[in-house]
């Protein structure tokens, strides 16, 4: 199993190695030079203050968001889990456009972070719901019959038991913030990654950018270690060996009402603005004209690359989920972190990684859809991981040593009672990679088959020239696609948890 | 109740896995009926004998040049396969690659990335015929890259705000207190960095470095390149910005006409550093030295028939002697860029230098 695991951190550590490679092929004053400016420390410090706001802001929409499909007896509940999940869809960038094209010369930090809290809450949302289904209600009902009021008695006992749940959406939303491109230069917002890219546009300068992807690799570290302190603590006092008793919904008039306020809300701006935007300037431009055919055929594309992507990451990320589930040792530990740091690498130095070492190993695959979809699972191991572990961590070590105790062999074990049991949270992570390949661009700019499209190429190639009309069917499939997986993801909590 | 929910988690995760193994199987097939699909007709493609191919690297957009490369294959018969992408991330693909490119011949938006390519021995030199083509002004001295196009920087400007006399024909002109939080601009775009480096070339290293701490002090816009610059002066939220002219071009066949845009151009005052044309060009990579294939490619792009598609499709100007100008702008002759050594461009080093120095990038 440990090898099995150091094969997916290895193949997660190909960007890293490169990173290495390269600053080792560099004149170390020049490395020096780049990095220890003011510049870098301003870049650092507004990455770090953006990504910690974001996981911050996703915290406090996502887990009120969670709370309220779980707790709150609510009308068309499907529609509210999908509206929750829904905004996964939507690529950051399409967003930030949006609300450009909505108020023109916006800019800055604040609305920034607004886009990327609307793009990165469902991380929490979606794995805080799943983990409010298995929370045990009796230790509630303990702190609210000890004269708790219900927030207090929410943040004694049921905070807990969601808290790794939420640390590890919290971090999922940290680690997409600080490896985004699209919004932040859309809003004009210079982070780490903007420079990466920068380095590369002014005379292709790869030592700066192999330096500035390192001080983003340091921070990612940050933001992991930060996360496990968080779990850590979390975790004592939470060791389960039995399932809890479920919570009952509210059926309150201000509960309910409050709830589907809030979440009408925050749909409207993260969902129907950016659909209302699109579609007005759809229909302004004069390059509206639609290639069927070309549609069609980037949205198999799509489907296909995200879908293979997305096996391929939850068969890198499983053995090391299971490993961190269950076993606390530095090697371990050590696994996981390196799985999650690929995901703080901007997808232009991904890309350029696996240029080298698809060419330098196996130049046969060298822009074969197979590639490709090794980019995706290197890029979003970590979303494969993070729900997988939560949801094996659910599973009661008990029930595997009853069934160990009852004779069956340890990959009987595993397949008939943990495989079984945590099914639904491994589909999860293997549904958010998915969800999220299909807005990859850097990387699959690089590595696509020759003359194949996906439509997020698509959308990069009418948005380069302003030809804003012919780029908003492609948005509006890339959405419509995405939505299958945010679908599927709002019902596989759904059937999975609830008993 | 309980087993059948997990009954169905499990269904729905063979579901799932029976969609990952046909969505890679699509994935594969989806590319190449993808590939049928742009080669309008070209259908022998598996076949070996006589069926002749070429694979391109191309940094412009397909919108522009896609049609351009569907006549190269209708009149040539190879079959052309084309990877597209930003130019300079293209560039940085293609020294990763290396010699192992599978690329014969790269496009490319701007003069940087085919300076860097040939600076890494990438690119191998052309036949005069090639480069003797264009106007040896502003093509490659080295015959390593050979100049396509050609793009006049510009000034653009909202006309609700402005009229054409209040909006200088020098850009040195923004730094004036008047023009404070006015001005968008985009530090880290090539040709905005070839531009800094024409005025270092022409003006000196100091005159350049004051005129962008001149903009620095003046707040103006760092934007991350043309197409947002463009889209914030028609929208009214910046005055002033420095572009390209094509991209007002196409900006204002998407609109409908030139009467359509807020946005309106002014040229540079002729002969000065205003009046800077940036080219666009095309290389071809080592390994394909005697690819005829490559080479009939690039001997189409300066063609009669490629410049006067550029003129007419993309309104960029020809860099052939005598050819015929785009509609709409003043012709190259009338813009009279400087007097500049374009091989001197190539050089991005000491611009980014500069931008680094004053905080650019």
């Amino acid at each position: 199993m440990l090898f099995l695991g150091a094969v997916g951190a290895g193949a997660a550590a190909l960007p890293l190695a490169y990173l290495v490679v390269r600053l080792f092929q560099a004149d170390p004053a020049d490395v020096v030079g780049t990095l220890f400016r003011e510049r870098t420390l301003r870049l650092a410090l507004t990455t770090l203050g953006l990504s910690i706001t974001v996981a911050v802001a996703s915290l406090l929409i996502g887990i009120p968001t969670a709370w309220a499909l779980t707790r709150v007896r609510l009308p068309a509940l499907g529609l509210w889990r999908v509206l929750a999940a829904l905004p996964l869809a939507i690529p950051s960038y399409v967003t930030a456009f949006a609300w450009i094209s909505t108020w023109s010369g916006l800019r800055g930090f604040w609305p920034l972070v607004v886009v990327m809290t609307i793009a990165c809450t469902p991380y929490v949302t979606l794995p805080v719901a799943a983990a409010l289904h298995l929370a045990d209600q009796r230790t509630v009902d303990v702190a609210r019959t000890l004269g708790r009021g219900p927030l207090a008695a929410f943040r004694a006992a049921t905070l807990p038991q969601i808290a790794p749940a939420a640390a590890a959406g919290a971090l999922l939303a940290a680690l997409y913030t600080i490896s985004d491109f699209g919004a932040p230069s859309l809003l004009r917002v210079q982070t780490l990654t903007w420079a990466v890219h920068a380095a590369y546009e002014g005379g292709l300068n790869r030592t700066l950018a192999a330096a500035t992807a390192t001080v983003l690799v340091v921070l990612a570290l940050l933001l992991v270690l930060l996360e496990r302190l968080v779990r850590a603590r979390a975790h004592r006092g939470s060791v389960r060996q039995e399932r809890g008793v479920p919570a009952s919904r509210s059926s309150a008039a201000a509960s309910r009402i409050a709830a589907m306020v809030g979440m009408t809300a925050i749909a409207a701006i993260g969902l129907a603005l950016p659909a209302f935007a699109l579609i007005r300037r759809g229909l302004e431009g004069r390059s509206a004209d639609i290639d069927w055919s070309r549609l069609v055929g980037s949205t198999a594309t799509t489907l296909g690359l995200s879908v293979g992507g997305a096996l391929l990451a939850v068969a890198l990320g499983l053995p090391i989920a299971v490993l961190a589930a269950r076993y606390r040792s530095r090697a371990v530990s050590a696994l996981e972190s390196v799985a999650y740091l690929a995901h703080g690498v901007p997808g232009i130095v991904v890309g350029l990684s696996l240029v080298f070492f698809t060419l330098s190993v196996i130049p046969v695959l060298y822009q074969s859809a197979l590639a490709l979809c090794f980019a995706y699972a290197v890029i979003f191991l970590p979303k494969a991981i993070g729900s997988a572990r939560s949801a094996i961590e659910q599973v009661p070590p008990s029930l595997e040593d009853v069934a160990r105790g009852l004779g069956r062999g340890p990959a009987h074990t595993w397949a008939s009672v943990t495989a079984r049991l945590s099914a639904p949270g491994i589909a999860v992570g293997g549904l958010l990679v998915a969800v999220t390949a299909m807005k990859e661009l850097p990387a699959t700019l690089m590595l696509l088959p020759i003359g194949a499209n996906t439509l997020a190429t698509e959308l990069w190639r009418h948005t380069s020239v302003t030809a804003y009309a012919a780029a908003a069917p492609y948005a509006i499939a890339l959405v419509l696609v995405a939505s299958i997986p945010a679908y599927l993801l709002s019902r596989t909590e759904h059937d999975g948890t609830r008993d | 109740m309980r087993n059948l929910r997990a009954r169905d988690a499990i269904v729905t995760a063979f579901a799932a896995s029976a969609l990952l193994l046909t969505g890679c199987s699509s994935g594969g097939s989806g590319s190449t009926s993808t590939d049928t699909a742009t080669d309008t007709d070209t259908s022998a493609q598996a076949q070996p004998d006589g069926d002749r191919s070429l694979v391109v690297y191309a940094g412009r957009s397909e919108d522009l040049v896609g049609p351009l490369i569907e006549q190269f294959e209708e009149s040539s018969g190879i079959t052309v396969k084309v990877r597209y992408a930003n130019s300079i991330e293209m560039a940085a693909q293609l020294l990763e690659e290396g010699e192992r490119t599978p690329a014969q011949v790269f496009l490319s938006q701007e003069a940087g990335a085919l300076g860097a390519l040939r600076d890494a021995s990438l690119l191998v030199p052309l036949p005069e015929e090639i480069t003797g083509a264009v106007d040896p002004k502003y093509t490659s001295a080295d015959d390593t890259w050979v100049a396509l196009t050609g793009r006049a920087r510009v000034v653009i400007y909202d006309s609700e705000e402005l009229s054409a006399d209040d909006v200088p024909r020098d850009v040195h002109e923004l730094t004036d207190p008047a023009w404070k939080g006015r001005v968008g601009f985009a530090p880290t775009n090539a040709s905005f960095q070839s531009f800094v480096t024409a005025m270092r070339v022409l003006e000196g290293e100091e005159a350049a470095e004051e005129w962008l701490n001149g903009l620095i002090e003046n707040d103006a816009e760092v934007f991350p390149g043309n197409s947002p610059i463009l889209e914030a002066v028609n929208t009214g939220a910046v005055d002033v910005g420095l572009v390209n002219h094509y991209y007002w071009v196409v900006a204002a066949a998407e609109a409908g006409g030139p009467d359509s845009m807020r946005a309106q151009m002014q040229f540079g005052e002729p002969g000065s550093t205003s009046a800077l044309v940036n080219v666009t060009g095309a290389g071809i990579l080592t390994g394909s030295e005697d690819s005829e294939e490559a080479l009939e490619f690039v001997q189409f792009l300066v063609s009669e028939q490629a410049q006067t598609f550029f003129v007419e499709q993309t309104g960029e100007y020809s860099l052939v002697p005598g050819a015929p100008s785009p509609a709409n702008v003043p012709t190259l002759e009338e813009l009279q860029g400087p007097e500049i050594d374009y091989s001197e461009l190539a050089d991005l080093e000491g611009t980014i230098e500069l931008l680094t120095k004053v905080g650019l990038i």
